[in-house]
């Protein structure tokens, strides 16, 4: 039952539909024939939480289990935060709205380095003590998985126990090995035997390394297609497939390429079912058709004539991101996209074939333009290109080689357009290179925030046209990322100061505060550039070693 | 279709209202009638827009569908809070709806006593009340009380207000009502629910 206390606060914050729960679809277990408690958390927001994929798949596959009761938590805005401090009112599920406190597991997934001080806001909202020293027997047991699970340091002292690869099956075992045991160290004893599991307090006492997990037969894995319905608009609402994990591609500056390897793909047949059930079960009129290099999959072609075969009819549109800049792929989308046309988008990463041959990105730039002119001949007129800034051996004109493509292009749709009174929208974005671990760049440096801005500055003047858009990251979060990314035990320090300083939210630009981290670092007696723009000597041990992918 | 929207329910929007229903719609199978044109979408009106934290267990959708026969209520499944309670051939026009019967609980941070409820009642049943409303055109000076009627007040763990207020032509919310106390009577904390809907001639709208 929801409390007076709440529905006063509720009536006083920004979208309370993202407190509410009550969304259809969603889990209610009678408590008297649960056994085990689970908190999912994720430490962004409930839209960006609601349209993550990992969360649908161990929802699903943790109240698949009778005796479990798994329930969503996503981090307060801050507006609700205040309310909740103010009102005493502790962090709880959205299911049933029981402080999390008292349930068994806490279970976090963690994506971006960012959002680590939305971890600790959400544990201390929690009325958990933040560092697993701190915490008592009877007290939840705080686990994490996630992209952030390949280097686990920085957040070691925060959590118990880290699920490194992927979770569906693993979770399930943890969950037994919970039920048949009696204490918090006799479980994470016996947890830290399950392949793909680490359990930070046994890493003195003999660890050699973790090996992280994958499910085996993606055919046979759980995948939901009854998913939570929100009720309120969230960033993706849409029903997903999900085509294969891994890639082959091996781009040099690519987490998500290397940890995620094999490549395990699923059978076309079993996805068209899943597609048609999912969107059945929704409602919802679009299906994304997700992976990492959607163009990679082999059935493609097959798989989305047999869903438009069920979608067209419906009025259900089929969305292709992660799409391959090259004929096939325009081609499809002229197939699949014949009445609502979203925009397109391609990631050279690199604006100088030289550069992208180097961090291995097989994109030509003759396969780009032709994919851009077959897309404006077919009625496209918005094109949003993706790059780096900053990579390994990156020079001035590798940077303005950028500008150079997106004129190229811009070029392209004034000679193959068919409507040119509608104008053309080209899009720019560049992040920055963030040398990641696991990566052939994990040694690298990352250049300083001030020739980051030079490049910026440089890209920014190269581009004359008005129809081309230019958008940066803020190089402050990027050094901060950089620096989280490839950290080590250490920096769970800094990140507790900055938390204490108030820094929250730290993924949303808005809310970032370069200023507070740096002095965060100097109250740690350390600093972000020892992480984030040091060189790493071929001999140096690096935190992540002890984790194979 | 008529239907209640109470509990959790209440904190879902009007606009995202319109798409929650169109996906129960569509997962329960019933074929909608989109428009045409580039982007079509099917025609469902919630009548009479409902703020965020208000119940109601009288509210109205008009749908469009294909086919001649109605749909079956209980195929229908809509998150916790929403109950369709009937599905007919609309006989009547939305524009018809005159009255909206609301009742309000009104907190306070102190004991509340029949004193308070009489103070509340004779000031929502004065001669006049002239308040500033936003129209689309601007602000608007009008008097609300031709715009209310039936006025109940009692004291009972809270404050009971009950009353019937022009829905259209002039739209009034609870809110106006309150805004209309003075500062002495303004409560903490309200739960609205609306109860019932009326045309002109106090006849239940149906
Ligand atoms: S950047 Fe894309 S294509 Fe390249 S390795 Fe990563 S996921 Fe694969």
């Amino acid at each position: 039952m929801i409390s007076q206390k709440l529905e006063k606060v509720l009536s006083k914050v920004q979208k309370p539909a993202r407190y509410s729960g009550g969304e259809y679809n969603q889990i209610i277990k009678d408590k008297q024939n649960v056994n085990v408690r689970v908190a999912f958390c994720f430490p962004d927001t409930y839209e960006i939480g609601m349209s993550n994929l990992g969360l649908k798949i161990l929802y699903g596959a943790l109240n698949n289990i009778d005796d479990v009761w798994c329930e969503r938590v996503f981090a307060p805005w801050t507006d609700m935060e205040h309310e909740m401090r103010e009102n005493a009112i502790p962090l709880y599920g959205l299911e049933s709205y029981d402080s999390i406190r008292d349930f068994d597991i806490v279970a976090f997934t963690i994506g971006y380095e960012l959002s680590y001080t939305n971890v600790l806001n959400m544990l201390d909202l929690a009325g958990i003590p933040l560092r697993s020293a701190d915490r008592e027997e009877d007290g939840p047991l705080v686990i994490a998985g996630g992209a952030c699970s390949y280097n686990p340091e920085p957040m070691a002292e925060f959590i118990d126990l880290f699920v490194v690869g992927e979770g569906e099956d693993v979770v399930v075992e943890l969950v037994d090995t919970f039920k048949s045991t009696d204490s918090k160290k006799a479980f994470l004893e016996a947890a830290s035997e399950l392949h793909g599991v680490y359990v930070p307090s046994l890493y003195d006492q003999g660890i050699t390394y973790v090996k992280k997990r994958i499910v085996e037969d993606l055919d046979s894995a759980y995948f939901p297609v009854d998913s939570i319905i929100p009720s309120t608009s969230i960033v993706h609402d849409r029903s997903v497939l999900e085509l294969f994990r891994g890639c082959i591609r091996g781009c040099k500056f690519c987490m998500a390429g290397y940890t995620g390897n094999p490549v395990r793909s699923r059978s076309p047949d079993l996805l068209t079912k899943q597609g048609i059930a999912a969107i059945s079960n929704s409602g919802y009129d679009e299906l994304a058709l997700l992976s990492l290099s959607t163009s990679d999959y082999k059935h493609l072609s097959e798989l989305c004539d047999g869903l438009l075969e069920w979608c067209e009819p419906r009025k259900v549109n089929l969305s292709l991101p992660s799409l391959r800049a090259d004929n096939f792929s325009i081609e499809l989308m002229e197939r699949v996209q014949k009445v609502r046309k979203s925009g397109l988008t391609f990631a050279p990463e690199a604006g100088s074939q030289r550069l992208r041959d180097y961090i291995n990105k097989n994109i030509k730039e003759d396969d780009l333009i032709n994919a851009c002119r077959v897309a404006f001949e077919g009625g496209w007129n918005s094109v949003k290109l993706y790059f780096m800034l900053g990579l390994p051996t990156e020079t001035d004109e590798d940077v303005t080689a950028i500008a150079d493509l997106a004129h190229t292009v811009l070029q392209t749709w004034r000679d193959f357009t068919n409507n040119k009174k509608r104008g053309v929208r080209i899009t720019v974005s560049t992040s920055c290179f963030i040398p990641k671990p696991h990566t052939p760049f994990q040694r690298e440096a990352q250049i300083p925030i001030d020739e980051y801005s030079r490049r910026v500055e440089l890209l920014r003047s190269s581009i004359r046209a008005k129809s081309i858009t230019y958008n940066w990251h803020s190089p402050q979060q990027g050094y901060i990322e950089a620096a989280l990314s490839r950290g080590d035990r250490q920096l769970g320090n800094v990140v507790e100061a900055v938390w204490k300083m108030g820094a929250r939210m730290d993924s949303w630009s808005d809310h970032f505060s370069y200023e507070k981290w740096i002095a965060a670092f100097d109250e740690c007696s350390t600093d972000a550039e020892h992480y984030a723009s040091r060189k790493r000597g071929v001999d140096e041990k690096l935190p992540w070693e002890f984790i194979q992918i | 279709m008529r239907y209640s929207k109470t509990g959790r329910a209440k904190y879902i929007s009007h606009l995202d209202l319109t798409a929650t229903l169109q996906r129960a719609l569509l997962r329960a199978g019933i074929k909608l009638k989109y428009s045409e044109g580039f982007n079509p979408h099917p025609y469902i009106s919630v009548a009479l827009p409902l703020s965020v934290g208000v119940e109601s267990i009288c509210e109205l959708v008009d749908v469009a569908i294909m086919g001649e026969s109605l749909p079956d209520v209980k195929a229908i499944k809509l998150p916790d809070g929403i109950i369709i309670t009937d599905i007919y051939f609309p006989s009547r026009k939305i524009n018809e709806i005159k009255w909206l019967e609301i009742s309000v609980k009104l907190y306070y941070d102190r004991e509340v006593d029949s004193e308070l409820a009489s103070n509340i009642m004779s000031v929502l049943t004065q001669d006049s009340i002239v308040i500033t409303k936003r129209t689309k055109r601007g602000t608007k000076d009008i008097d609300i009380i031709p715009h209310i009627r039936d006025v109940n007040v009692e004291c009972n763990d809270c404050i009971l207000l009950s009353a019937k207020i022009s829905a259209q032509e002039p739209t009034l919310n609870a809110v106006d009502l309150l805004n209309a106390l003075c500062d002495d009577f303004k409560p903490l904390h309200t739960d609205v629910k609306r109860i019932e809907l009326y045309d002109a001639k106090m006849v239940k709208f149906e």
